[in-house]
């Protein structure tokens, strides 16, 4: 079985007595192991469909099945250890914590799932490792370059463990020199480590960085095609 | 769930990240505990002090003084006209069941004189009924002896305050005094007792046998006359049960018809006391009480900044969740950060106050007296204050939706 597997989901949000359909029916299935883009302008609802993904949202219809698993009708609380366990996230603004240390960060998921202290923190280092930063553990975001910053989430998603990683728009605040660190950081990722990786982005330069593109348009997919460039 | 340790080390980081604020948080919680503190060791310390006073007259003491008289149509004080007798004392010992011990009074008050010394002081003719009921000590001598009683001994027992003005430093025992002329050999001295209200010295005193007082130093209008008979009842109970059947029998002994007032009066210290006892427990009771009103106003303070925190933190809750923290994550976050800003206020709110008790206790001549069920109980109420007030934030910060709390700017 697939790692995600999506049936005919729909997603609609009320607006003004109506239902706002913004998903309209989508089909999709993403091995493990894999490194997709979803593109598409904004409003085709990627970032909806991003959100269902990643867990944070519920489809109004539809199946989801992550990892074997139906996840389409969890409380808040079951997606939130469902997260914690299986995604991790890396978003467009950073999201850290800020007066946090940057290895304090990485420790952040673990205190969820209940790490003891001493492992977090040894995990917390390796994974500030692997991402480059094992000088500036101990720096606070304001004290971190953007891209800096980015590898700080990146080592946030992936110290759990977690076996699909989801960034949406992640160089958006990056320039290009950075971007290019990053999405080299992604592909290591993927090919070293064997992440699933999941990017949403409105770039083709980006999205060129990914094995198959999905685009979006109007709430469907438009097209899905393996990237023949690699 | 998270544990406990890293539960208080974010909430301890998030409450310095905002110092100043902090404090302002928390000074309603400080107030509040201090003033509980100072109030209820300002009631306590009156309480003490009247158990103390109770505990130097005497416990389950009931007095019986000679009634008023008439005298052309002015009705004189208690006392004013004689009726006691040393014998009613006995008799009532003797048949009322309740009635422990009863001892005679027979108050003087005279010139004694040492050597060049004299002094103004008040004679007490009594027996040694009267240091038992009292549960007094003599710090030196002896009590008087039976012969002392039958001989209507010259002997003499000393408070502390008439050693001082007759001998300074030099030892009284087996001294000669002269009580109103008359020479008395000093057998010993009562321990000290000081005040037993303003201006009323225990201490200043001297102590005589009944039968040399009603013979040869008072002139009395009767045989066996007393002021005064001091009775110790068994237990505080008895001091109410007694009365009627005490009052009973001294009509009786006294040969009062039925249309005739009492000629004496029956006092219940004990009763007086226990009153006393009583409206100082609800004066700490509404002092407290007024005082906790603002430690109250205080938790009102934590739960409108929490409020106010969960707001402009709404990026962090949803950051937090993203990642994995369930709502009880996040509610038990903000509610220790509620407890803690409570408690931290709380421990600041003990030092103040035990400082001011202080201050209260060195600038006027009362005593607050701090107990440390007294501190224990406003800083477990700041504890809970700070639950109660910091529930609604944290409830709130729960329900956010990771989403839009991703999104808020």
């Amino acid at each position: 079985m697939a790692l995600i597997e999506l049936k005919d989901i729909h997603k609609s949000y009320p607006l003004d007595g109506f239902d706002l359909e913004i998903l309209k029916g989508i089909t999709l299935q993403i091995e493990k192991g894999e490194f997709v883009a979803i593109m598409g302008p904004s409003g085709s609802g990627k970032s909806t469909l991003m959100n269902i993904l990643g867990c944070l949202d519920t489809p109004t219809s539809g199946s989801y099945y992550l990892d074997g698993n139906p996840v389409e009708n969890l409380t808040p609380d079951e997606l939130a250890e469902i997260r914690n366990q299986k995604i991790g996230f890396v978003f467009q603004g950073f999201n850290l914590l800020s007066r946090t240390t940057a290895l304090e960060n990485v420790e952040l998921p673990m205190v969820y799932s209940n790490t003891p202290a001493h492992e977090r923190l040894e995990r917390a280092q390796k994974a500030l490792k692997d991402v480059g930063l094992e000088e500036r553990m101990n720096h606070m975001p304001n004290q971190l370059s953007g891209g800096q910053q980015q590898r700080v989430a990146i080592a946030r998603a992936i110290v759990g463990g977690a076996p699909i990683i989801f960034a949406d728009e992640p160089t958006g605040n990056l320039d290009t020199k950075m971007s290019l660190e990053i999405m080299q950081l992604f592909c290591e990722l993927n090919k070293k480590m064997g992440r699933t990786i999941i990017l949403v982005t409105h770039e083709e330069d980006i999205a060129r960085y990914a094995d198959r593109i999905i685009k979006i348009v109007d709430g469907e997919i438009n097209s899905d095609k393996r990237n023949k460039k690699k | 769930m998270i544990d406990t340790a890293t539960t208080f080390s974010i909430a301890l980081r998030a409450i310095k990240a905002n110092k100043m604020r902090s404090i302002l948080t928390s000074l309603g919680i400080i107030i509040g505990v201090a003033a509980v503190i100072i109030m209820l060791a300002i009631g306590n310390g009156a309480q003490i002090t009247i158990q103390n006073e109770m505990k130097s007259m005497g416990t389950n003491l009931v007095m019986i003084r000679s009634g008023t008289s008439t005298s052309g149509g002015k009705r004189m004080g208690h006392g004013s006209q004689p009726t006691m007798k040393a014998a009613d004392g006995n008799a009532i010992e003797e048949k009322i069941k309740g009635i422990a011990m009863a001892a005679p009074v027979l108050n003087d008050a005279g010139q004694v004189v040492y050597g060049n010394a004299n002094w103004s002081t008040s004679i007490v003719g009594t027996d040694n009924r009267y240091f038992q009921i009292k549960d007094w000590d003599l710090s030196y001598g002896r009590y008087f002896s039976q012969t002392d009683v039958k001989n209507a001994g010259k002997v003499a027992i000393l408070g502390t305050t008439v050693v001082k003005e007759l001998f300074g430093d030099v030892d009284p025992l087996g001294k000669t005094i002269r009580v109103k002329g008359i020479p008395f050999n000093v057998i010993g001295v009562t321990s000290s007792r000081g005040q037993s209200g303003p201006g009323m010295d225990q201490d200043d005193m001297i102590y005589i046998p009944l039968s040399t007082a009603q013979k040869k130093v008072t002139g009395i209008s009767f045989p066996d006359m007393v002021n005064m008979i001091m009775l110790q009842a068994e237990t505080a109970e008895d001091t109410y049960k007694t009365q009627d059947s005490i009052r009973a029998l001294l009509r009786q002994r006294h040969n009062l018809g039925q249309n005739k007032d009492d000629d004496f009066v029956i006092m219940n210290l004990t009763q007086m006391m226990e009153m006393m006892e009583t409206s100082t427990q609800v004066l700490t009771i509404l002092l407290g009480s007024i005082a906790s009103i603002s430690l109250l106003v205080g938790g009102i303070g934590i739960m409108n900044i929490m409020l106010v925190s969960v707001t402009e933190r709404t990026r962090e809750i949803g950051i937090r969740m993203a990642i994995g923290a369930k709502s009880w994550d996040i509610r038990l976050q903000f509610l220790t950060e509620a407890l803690v800003l409570s408690l931290i206020g709380g421990l600041i709110g003990v030092i103040i106050g035990l400082i001011g008790a202080g201050i209260v206790s060195y600038f006027s001549s009362f005593k607050a007296v701090v107990s440390v069920f007294y501190i224990l109980l406003p800083f477990s109420f700041a504890g809970i204050v700070g639950l109660f007030f910091g529930f609604y934030p944290a409830y709130k910060a729960s329900l956010l939706n990771p989403i839009n709390a991703l999104r808020y700017e």
